[in-house]
């Protein structure tokens, strides 16, 4: 007898249906601890809006053929200049602003810190496009580093870059900028509280879901024009994208440069989410946890899809959210969560690896 | 000849770089060469096995072998262990290198076997790998000793009982286990193994029914007993009772050797028939070359007598065992490469199409490549962490491949290409600036922290550009392929 399971493993890989299990276990398991469930949907839903965009950044890049994209640091930082730009000009405290509702002026700082971060995105993704085109067939491994090298490097501009406004350096005569920066004055928090509604202890955060929404259907939009049709097929078949008379190099300078976009806006949304901005080795390791979120709703790194990012988002931070108090039960105080999240998220980048082609013994 | 020069430029630009990089920093330092040169000389002890065992994966043609990191968990593991259980001096470090080495044979085993499914991406499978390594040994170390397995020790473990504490203090039990091993006992070993080495040949060529060269046999092990005899003449034996050399002293024998040697070809070259050998013949003697080398060791060790250089050279105490282990494994990969095996290896690494055509089974050697690199780069650990003296349990492991790899690309390695001599000049190159550049960074910047962070942007930059460059000349000159396929060839049919 054949076991029917079988096909469905062989589908979508085993590693995929081990955490797709592990997710229903702890969701029992948080049901069998009789945790707040709904408590702990909110919690999922936060996350899932707050990490999104940084995951929906793999699908323009995927898509376009340089693969996953594990240098979106590059963009990252971009935004965090953004950031960084809009406190130092405290927007969010101009007394004109202010005048019309606080959380206007906290949506015209993060909208600021979008563009400012956006025009850097474009400029920071063109060049890295520039690169990977010289360097087809080893993007991954190229842009890992090359990420790595951008953050390294911007460790010692963040000590050097001339902001002087107290929330952003050390207060006591200390060089540099801080290394976690508060948003409380800013915009923390501005798209979770847009018209965010409760029905008992769930909490919908309705304006954080809209602006990611709204970003996956721009991507989406964007995927269904020419443009983006022509960038699919010269991601999907190089030579015959060429023959068909699309310029291939610039298609994929244009997916490079809108996944360094969406980075950019991405890790804005989530700073305001989390309430503070990390610089230094903070965003050191976003470009494995985005990567891991999609490879999990099912891409490879030869398709990606926005439905990947969904899943993939929703079930990741789902994981994340519901082992932290799960694994307390069972060890109290221990970080056990942020083992299981190592595991996870590099076992499936692994695995994805070993698929990308094909996984063929011999040549 | 203008060619020619700036030909060597170019293709050592990034050694010259760092060159110009590490004695900068040293000067912007203002630290005296009596502080830096004596520290580097520790680094170079410490840094230098980790660093040769990345050369072989190269050679096999899996790239820089970021996978590394595994074997240094794997030596933690170990000298967890032998600590738990209480083994101390030379004869705990050995039984933590036993124990070691049977871990990263299995853990080399599974890393070359997933290789072997990512053919291409091995380099972002290693550094991948490495991450998730690290999920599974925190999860050993922080979980399953002291939770599923009961250990009970209140120095290693957490209060709670589940779980190893952040550092544990290796003074007492490995500390300088290695490092002062005292060189009469390691002419004496190395007096026994060359005897046991002339037996065994012996031996081996009797069983074969091959003539067995006795006298040159007899001329060897009496050579061995003469050496080993020197160590009970006393002043001999008072010099070797100590465990370090001083580098003056390392200087000054190292000239005697030269000079000796030079000498000792010169009377077989007389006895021959002063023949001047051909250039390149293997072995050949070259009068003129001779003297080079002798006036070259004159001239070092009159350089001695300067009274700078003396404050320097009497400053630094070598650990002889440490630099011996070293010397062993340059000898090892350069014995290596002259095997069979060797020559698979090679001719895998240049094109495993060929490789495969020529019979190879390619990818056993690339398994056999991936232990070889672990077990070693284990062992390297072991080394690193004897000589600091603690073992910060979560953090040891972490910066050791992409330090090491950055140290073998600073000597002018690259992705394909990696030779003893370029790990070792990399380590001197690459640490000099780990060690001046905070220092450097306050006496420019007026904060170390600068420094810090330059030298970890420059060891993620150099990783970065060898990367790029070795995947841009992948894409600009697919002809690469096929001439070093050519060479596949011949070389897989000398071999065979």
């Amino acid at each position: 007898m054949r076991n029917p399971l079988k096909p469905m493993v062989d589908k979508f890989g085993l590693p995929r249906v081990i955490i797709v299990s592990f997710f229903l276990l702890l969701v029992v398991a948080a049901g069998a601890f009789r945790m707040n469930l709904l408590q702990l949907l909110s919690d999922v839903i936060r996350r899932w809006g707050m990490f999104g965009i940084l995951a929906l950044a793999m699908v323009p890049a995927v898509q376009c053929g340089i693969g996953l994209n594990f240098g979106i640091s590059m963009g990252i930082v971009g935004g965090l200049l953004g950031g960084l730009l809009a406190i130092q000009l405290r927007i969010a405290e101009m007394p004109s602003l202010v005048a019309v509702h606080p959380l206007f002026a906290m949506w015209v700082a993060i909208l600021f810190a979008v563009a400012v971060g956006v025009v850097l995105a474009m400029g920071i993704g063109y060049l890295y496009g520039q690169l990977l085109n010289k360097v087809k067939g080893s993007e991954m491994t190229v842009t890992t580093y090359v990420g790595f090298s951008i953050i390294a490097f911007m460790n010692i501009l963040w000590m050097l870059l001339p902001f002087d406004n107290g929330e952003l350096i050390w207060p006591n005569a200390g060089k540099g900028l801080r290394n976690t920066i508060s948003l409380a004055t800013s915009f923390s928090g501005v798209m979770n509280k847009t018209l965010a509604f409760s029905m008992g202890d769930l909490t919908i955060p309705t304006g954080l879901l809209l602006f990611f929404f709204l970003m996956c259907l721009l991507v989406w939009l964007f995927m269904r024009s020419k443009t983006g049709i022509a960038m699919s097929a010269a991601g999907a078949n190089p030579m015959f994208a060429k023959a068909a008379g699309i310029d291939v190099n610039r298609m994929r300078i244009t997916g490079t440069v809108l996944s360094t976009v969406l980075a950019a806006v991405g890790i804005l949304v989530y700073a305001q989410g989390f309430g503070f901005m990390q610089l230094y080795n903070g965003p050191m390791m976003m470009g494995f946890t985005s990567v891991a979120a999609v490879l999990i709703g099912g891409a490879s790194p030869k398709r990606a899809r926005i439905t990947h990012v969904l899943v993939g988002t929703f079930m990741f931070q789902g994981i994340l959210a519901l082992g932290l108090p799960v694994a307390n039960q069972f060890i109290p105080e221990s970080n056990l969560s942020e083992v299981m999240r190592l595991i996870i998220s590099n076992g499936i980048i692994i695995y994805a690896l070993t698929q990308a082609k094909g996984g063929s013994g011999r040549e | 000849m203008n060619k020619k020069i700036s030909d060597l430029l170019f293709k050592n630009k990034v050694v010259i770089l760092f060159v110009f990089l590490g004695v900068g920093a040293t000067i912007a330092s203002k630290q005296p060469l009596t502080f830096v040169i004596p520290e580097l000389f520790t680094r170079i002890a410490r840094n230098s096995f980790i660093v040769l065992s990345l050369i072989i994966p190269v050679i096999a043609g899996m790239g820089l072998n970021f996978g590394i990191v595994i074997g240094a968990m794997a030596a933690q593991i170990a000298i967890f262990l032998t600590t738990y259980w209480g083994l101390t001096g030379i004869g705990g470090f050995l039984a933590t290198a036993a124990l070691a080495t049977p871990f990263s044979v299995f853990f080399g085993f599974l890393v070359g076997k997933l290789f072997n499914h990512m053919k291409g991406n091995e380099m972002i499978g290693g550094l991948v790998l490495g991450y998730f390594a690290e999920g599974i040994y925190q999860l050993i170390f922080l979980f399953i000793f002291g939770g599923v397995i009961k250990l009970n020790n209140p120095t290693l473990m957490i209060p709670t009982g589940i779980g190893v504490k952040n550092t544990i203090d290796l003074k007492d039990t490995v500390k300088y286990a290695l490092d002062t091993v005292p060189m009469l006992t390691i002419v004496e070993i190395g007096f026994y193994l060359v005897l046991l080495w002339l037996a065994g040949t012996a031996a081996f060529q009797l069983v074969k029914k091959q003539p067995v060269n006795w006298k040159a046999t007899g001329i060897k092990a009496a050579a061995a007993l003469v050496v080993y005899g020197l160590t009970f003449i006393g002043p001999v034996e008072r010099f070797l009772a100590a465990d370090r050399l001083l580098l003056l002293s390392s200087v000054e024998l190292a000239c005697l050797v030269t000079v000796l040697w030079q000498g000792f070809h010169f009377m077989i070259w007389k006895k021959k028939g002063s023949h001047p050998a051909v250039e390149g013949e293997p072995g050949g003697f070259i009068p003129q070359k001779a003297i080079a080398y002798v006036l070259l060791a004159g001239v070092v060790y009159g350089l001695t007598y300067v009274p700078a250089l003396y404050k320097v050279l009497i400053a630094v105490k070598l650990p002889v065992m440490t630099y011996v282990c070293i010397g062993v494994l340059c000898a090892f990969n350069n014995i290596l490469m002259r095997t069979r095996l060797g020559q698979n290896m090679r001719t895998v690494g240049q094109s495993r199409t060929v490789a495969n055509a020529a019979g190879i089974n390619v990818d056993k050697t690339r398994i056999i490549a991936m232990i070889f690199s672990t077990v070693l780069a284990s062992w390297g650990q072991l080394i690193f962490l004897q000589n600091v003296g603690t073992l910060s349990t979560y953090g040891a492991h972490t910066q050791v491949g992409q330090f090491a790899i950055a140290a073998l690309l600073v000597g002018g390695a690259s992705v394909q290409k990696a030779t003893n001599k370029q790990a070792l000049l990399g380590v001197v190159l690459f640490h000099t600036l780990f060690i001046v550049s905070p220092l450097a960074g306050k006496e420019l910047f007026g904060d170390p922290v600068i420094g810090e962070y330059f030298r970890v942007f420059v060891s993620y930059g150099v990783i970065a550009m060898a990367l790029a460059m070795h995947a841009w000349k992948k894409v600009a000159s697919p002809k690469v392929g096929s001439t070093g396929a050519a060479g596949a060839v011949a070389s897989a049919g000398k071999a065979g």
